[in-house]
């Protein structure tokens, strides 16, 4: 009966196997959830998901999919009594109570039930759920000071306001993280690299003395294939101003990939919004610092990574037309455009991380370059997510758009 | 699963509703429980507290970098019998007596129902734990030295914990039930710090505790003060003599609560964006 709600499970994109459904069915044969829909949902969870990454979404398919099966009329009465509970604790100096009058407990409270009322309406007992975003002055991880945070012990309340209350968002992968999440993520530069080919030529000490013992005393040498890590990177990062905002996100990864001392080389250029004939050594893009990027062309062989990260908005001029660069006092004679196709056809591992959400990207201010440069390299957002994918796509060839005819 | 054995925590351990329900919902179904968490909420504990409370043996078994799978099984003592063999004190026929029997071997071969931790699963090689499916699946291995199989007498209660320094492989996560311990909350917080400050102050301890979990909403903060820095920190402030109406204002002591530089800039650029009343107009664009 439940077969449903496992494509619903999928739908919401977590990741169930069959044989995961099959042991839940195991396990619900065996009497396992007490007949109570909360001791369903912690068995379906438990046997289900596999990472904290994934509560979130199991909570949100969870509660759309049995939210019905409690009264609607009963829940905005419950949030009622959360609201008494829940009352953040911080106490709010005068100063701050002047500034934030809209923050008003009874306001707060006449401003939820409007938006439950929306919601419902809206939603037709689908998501009616508060705590959907970080954003809103309603829900547990919005860093509105002050405002209402819903959520809390989940003890005696029911599964679906439990699922409701999604105390996991926080973990979800598509949020940007910190350097240690960046770093977890690089290792994976490394996995699909230590099983290279290559001349055993190492002897395997160990294996030599098993082998030399299990021979009764005879020697047998062994050996290795070395385990070197192959992987050469190159990082081209813009440092131009629409990149300030995103300074912090782009320091994490930069602080990651330079701890990742896996590589067999790594190699850092700049670059002020578009790359033309020049690639600066240092972020504030000297014009005397740099290496010409036909050198870098050149010399580098085509099996380096490259991974570009920049915000790909600019004037269209920037990256359509000679002489479009933004400095005073320089002229490229290649409109930008140009040598990016040329940096993606000598270098087929590369990607575009891009510090802006995806879902930005369509209707942001540099939306035009943005579609114009994706037609180039691939390009995915800078998050955890995100860097995973552009491993991915480093690891494996992959053809973009019809932009590589479009030189010459 | 008539004999159901049943969890219900123990005295020296407090456990909440949700992961007593996955440890029985493990233990019922036979199958490994893969505990996740921030560190301080009591991975390994939980073990022993399994243990102590089904009053079963408990073996450990802590990952290093350089665990193999094989260890946990069987170690073939090669150089023992080499040396047996020039100096003729044994009989090296018979290999039995070389192969040693690792921690998993050792939880198998047991005669009654134990509990086994790996510990620390994610510090191992990536495909440790896809070396390792077969076994937890069938909890058997097969030793060809000697041609014998080892199988389990009764399935031991496998726990195994991880930090997320590594992401484990699909395939053994399949075959786990998982459980993430989230971080405690208030309630349960203060009844975790009474027991290591049983006579402090209410006033003292609220003030804090309000702070603590204010500290760890800032957001983009690297790394979140847990448990023990909480309780570190309550003790320099009842060292320091630090008056409850000052902690909120003043954050005494934050050395302890935030160990990294950036985090600071974070926690100051945040109070004094505050202060300026820009509360709304936070980056939120990124969420």
């Amino acid at each position: 009966m439940f077969t449903h709600f496992y494509y619903h499970l999928k739908h919401f994109g977590v990741p169930v196997s069959f044989s995961e459904w099959q042991t839940l069915m195991d396990a619900l044969d065996a009497g396992m959830a007490g007949s109570s829909l909360t001791g369903f949902y912690y068995l379906c969870r438990a046997v289900l998901v596999k990472t904290e990454a994934h509560y979130d979404r199991f909570d949100l398919a969870f509660a759309s999919y049995f939210g019905d099966v409690e009264t609607p009329e009963g829940l905005p009465e419950k949030i009622w009594e959360w609201l008494d509970k829940e009352l953040p604790p911080i106490e709010v100096t005068e100063e701050m109570r002047r500034n934030h009058q809209q923050l008003d407990l009874d306001e707060m409270k006449r401003m939820l039930e409007e938006r439950l009322r929306e919601q419902t309406e809206e939603h037709h007992g689908g998501n009616r759920w508060v705590g959907t975003g970080g954003t809103s002055p309603f829900g547990h991880s919005g860093y509105h000071p002050g405002g209402i945070r819903i959520g809390g012990d989940g003890r005696n309340q029911s599964a679906v306001k439990v699922a409701g209350m999604r105390r996991f968002q926080e973990f979800r992968t598509d949020e940007t993280l910190g350097v240690r999440q960046f770093q977890v993520a690089l290792r994976k530069l490394r996995q699909f690299t230590t099983r290279m080919d290559g001349t055993k030529d190492e002897l395997d000490l160990d294996a030599t003395v098993d082998k030399t013992c299990q021979n009764a005393g005879r020697l047998e040498l062994v050996w290795d294939r070395p385990r070197e890590n192959a992987i050469k990177v190159l990082l081209l990062m813009d440092a131009g101003g629409s990149m300030t905002p995103h300074s912090r996100l782009c320091n994490q990864l930069f602080t990651a990939v330079n701890k990742s001392n896996h590589f067999k080389d790594m190699q850092i250029f700049y670059f002020h919004n578009c790359i033309y004939d020049w690639l600066y050594h240092t972020p504030t893009c000297y014009q005397d610092d740099y290496t010409d990027t036909e050198y870098v062309l050149r010399t580098f062989s085509p099996d380096y990574r490259v991974m570009i990260i920049g915000d790909a908005s600019m004037a269209s001029y920037e990256l359509l037309r000679e002489g479009g660069v933004i400095d005073w006092g320089l002229y490229n004679d290649r409109p930008g455009i140009d040598w990016l196709t040329r940096i993606r056809r000598r270098f087929e591992y590369s990607v575009w991380l891009n510090p802006i959400p995806k879902k930005y990207w369509d209707w942001t201010d540099g939306a035009f370059t943005i579609r114009a440069i994706r037609e180039v390299f691939p390009m995915e957002e800078l998050t955890v997510d995100g860097l995973e994918r552009a491993i991915k796509i480093l690891m494996n060839k992959q053809s973009t758009g019809s932009a590589l005819s479009m030189v010459q | 699963m008539s004999k159901m054995v049943q969890y219900k925590g123990s005295e020296n351990y407090i456990v909440s509703d949700e992961l007593r329900n996955s440890v029985n919902i493990a233990i019922a179904l036979g199958k490994p429980l893969l505990i996740k968490g921030e560190p301080g909420t009591g991975k390994t504990m939980l073990a022993e507290s399994i243990a102590h409370a089904l009053d079963k043996q408990l073996i450990v078994w802590n990952i290093k970098s350089t665990t193999k799978a094989q260890d946990g099984l069987y170690v073939y003592d090669t150089v023992q019998r080499l040396y047996d063999s020039q100096f003729g004190d044994h009989d090296v026929a018979n290999i039995k007596q070389y192969i040693k029997l690792g921690k998993l071997g050792e939880a198998f071969t047991a005669d009654e129902q134990v509990v086994l931790l790996i510990d620390e699963i994610d510090k191992a090689d990536l495909e440790f734990p896809n070396d390792l499916l077969w076994e937890l699946d069938q909890m058997s291995f097969y030793i060809p030295e000697t041609k014998e199989t080892i199988t389990a007498k009764t399935r031991p209660i496998v726990i195994i914990t991880s930090n997320a320094e590594k992401e484990l492989p699909d395939a053994f996560l399949r075959r786990c039930i998982f459980h993430y311990i989230a971080f405690p909350e208030p309630e349960e917080m203060e009844r975790i710090v009474r027991v290591h400050h049983p006579d402090l102050e209410d006033k003292l301890l609220h003030q804090a505790m309000d702070t603590f979990y204010m500290l760890r909403s800032v957001p983009h903060i690297q790394k979140k003060p847990s448990t023990s820095e909480l309780i570190d920190w309550l003790q320099a402030l009842v060292v320091g003599g630090v008056k409850p109406s000052r902690i909120k204002k003043d954050l005494p002591f934050l050395g302890v609560l935030l160990k990294k530089n950036e985090d600071l800039d974070t926690l100051l650029t945040q109070l004094y964006n505050k202060t300026q009343g820009r509360i709304g107009q936070r980056a939120t664009g990124f969420r």
